[in-house]
């Protein structure tokens, strides 16, 4: 592609690129408290204010809670805002989540993945985000340190699109991505900038029936967030929902759009789809996982078995459609948690997947693998052996145990 | 070179394992490879023993797990011989390289396999010696290059003096050359 624009070749982190993303996005406040694995993004962060490298106001606050708060109020100024957290920071975030999302305020969050105590762990699991899946943000998941960086800059024209108008969170494994050392190309600042634009605002009509930016404004003073009971609550989190439809498209169009920058491409936008054309059987899965994954496929393959991989790039909205169509010719498939659902059937990614499918033409088998919990490192041979027990499915025609446990002592 | 080389390296809180694999990374990174490079997120104590990985690859690097079955494997410190299983995974032709001042055929029975090619290096001398401290990660990256030929001592001079203050970047470059030079071959 001609136009691709120079890049820089660096070895960085996942939360450097996130910090470096986030540098470059022309952000104007930043709020966070650091917390494991997240810290570096806000170290790297604060350093560039320190240093005057960006005109960022950064707000040291005492609490997630507050982060989230400053962000919103950061946000509905229209102020481009931006803010990084994990596990229990997240945690303690989760009023201010629906706040902000209710507020229709594009804040664009990096969540280092992390799990959720008790016990005490400071490593990856998907427990943080999964638990907030209801928040009203919209959900991508980094496979790796490159797409986490270029994730945080689709993430502010994804968020700030007027047509979507919603928070976004960007997973990124912890440790796995936050800590590991990878080969991350880097985009001109200008170029980022030019991509991510200015932030555009909505017009609004106040209660003297002037057409006014919708911000907060001394000039032009308006209420945010006021209350809305039986009379109008209802069609504030529909039109919330409709944002979230509205985002399937958007995310598409950013993806492809961030490609003839970059010639950087995650799938669609919203799934990203390996060797399943012809494939019998698949697994599907979020975050770093999806690299070890296709390896695997890659393997298999060569010795003629049909294997696949559906990584869910963008799990809030859930693009029901493209999982439908990118598993079509799939017999069995394997759905893998990186949290659990205490009570439920199984986890969060498997109830979303197998729902999905529920209206597919040719009904799959369609078993859940819980795996990692705590950051437990997955060998390849235990992946693969995820591949082996659904060729036995396809073999006996029979699923022995719909849900299972991957590298756990029992 | 095989299409992804991996290492595992065993260290000691403050023996630099992890700032070795890094410093191998940028090294190989400067010369137009994939890299990745973290270590085993467990708990780190000074003294306490450590794993570090790195990657090296022509193409990119998609896996994101612990390195299980090792190309290379690096001892920085001789006590780890006898309480860590250093020689897990290890298949036939991978490249062991261990910080001892003892003969090899004694490093070799201490290792508890046959498999590999060994090398071994008087690391926690030759940091004494130059750097005055027994940190032993620098000495190892040097014999590393030259078991492996994975990069050039070129390399790791220009991302040794990008990474180290310029006299300690220099006293370690030191050291790298003399562990180069001295490692021995089984």
């Amino acid at each position: 592609m001609a136009s691709l624009v120079k890049h820089e070749k660096n070895a960085m982190s996942g939360d450097e690129a996130v910090a470096y993303a986030a540098k470059q996005s022309d952000v104007d406040v930043v709020a966070a408290y650091p917390i494991t694995p997240q810290t570096i993004i806000v170290e790297k962060f604060s350093e560039y204010v320190a240093n005057g490298e960006v005109e960022t106001e950064f707000v040291c606050v005492e609490s997630e809670h507050s982060a989230m708060a400053a962000c919103l109020s950061a946000s509905v100024t229209g102020a481009r805002a931006f803010t990084a957290t994990a596990s229990a920071g997240l945690a303690l975030m989760h009023e201010m989540l629906f706040v902000t999302s209710g507020c229709r305020a594009p804040v664009v969050m990096a969540v280092v993945n992390r799990a959720l105590s008790a016990p005490l762990n400071i490593h990856c699991d998907h427990s943080d985000s999964m638990a907030q899946r209801d928040s009203g943000w919209i959900q991508l998941y980094a496979e790796n340190a490159q797409e986490a960086y270029d994730s945080i800059i689709q993430a502010f024209r994804i968020a700030e699109d007027l047509d979507v108008l919603l928070p976004v969170m960007v997973g990124l494994d912890g440790f796995t991505l936050s800590h590991t050392l990878e080969n991350v190309e880097t985009l001109p600042d200008d170029a980022v900038k030019k991509f991510v634009g200015t932030r555009r605002l909505p017009n609004v009509l106040t209660h003297e029936g002037k057409t006014v930016p919708f911000k907060l404004d001394p000039d032009n003073p308006m209420t945010m967030g006021p209350i809305a009971l039986q009379n109008y609550y209802f069609e504030f989190k529909r039109q919330q929902e409709e944002a979230m439809k509205n985002a399937l498209t958007v995310i598409q169009q950013v993806n492809d759009e961030f490609a003839e920058l970059s010639g950087r491409k995650y799938g669609n936008g919203l799934v990203d789809a390996y060797c399943l054309d012809d494939a019998e059987i698949a697994a599907v899965c979020l975050g770093s996982t999806a690299g070890t994954m296709k390896t695997i496929v890659d393997e298999l393959r060569q010795e003629g078995v049909k294997a696949g991989l559906l990584r869910l790039r963008t799990f809030r909205p859930l693009s029901v459609e493209e999982i439908r169509s990118a598993l079509e010719s799939v017999k069995a498939i394997a759905v893998m948690d990186k949290s659990m659902s205490f009570g439920g059937y199984g986890g969060a990614v498997f109830h979303e997947v197998r729902h999905a499918l529920y209206e597919a033409n040719a009904q799959p088998f369609v078993v859940n693998y819980i795996y990692g919990l705590g950051g437990r490192d997955t060998s390849p041979r235990e992946l693969r052996g995820i591949y082996e027990d659904l060729q036995r499915i396809l073999q006996t025609k029979r699923v022995e145990n719909p849900i299972q446990y991957l590298g756990l002592r029992e | 070179m095989k299409e992804i080389v991996e290492f595992r390296w065993h260290g000691r809180g403050g023996q630099g394992a992890w700032t070795a694999s890094e410093l191998l990374a940028r090294t190989a990174l400067h010369e137009g490879k994939y890299i990745q490079s973290f270590p085993e997120f467990g708990p780190e104590r000074m003294g306490a023993p450590v794993t570090a990985f790195t990657r090296i690859s022509t193409k990119p690097i998609r896996i994101h797990c612990a390195v299980y079955e090792p190309d290379v494997v690096v001892v920085l410190d001789p006590t780890l011989l006898k309480t860590v299983p250093v020689a897990s995974g290890l298949r036939d032709d991978c490249v062991i390289v261990v910080n001892s001042a003892d003969e090899v055929a004694k490093v070799r029975e201490n290792l508890k396999t046959k498999k590999g090619h060994l090398w071994t290096i008087p690391a926690t001398e030759i940091a004494l010696k130059i750097l005055g401290m027994p940190i032993t990660n620098t000495a190892l990256l040097g014999t590393v290059a030259r078991a492996t030929g994975i990069v050039a001592l070129e390399s790791v001079e220009k991302i040794v003096k990008e990474r180290f203050r310029l006299d300690i970047a220099e006293k370690n470059f030191a050291v790298i050359k003399e562990a180069y030079q001295e490692a021995k071959k089984e």
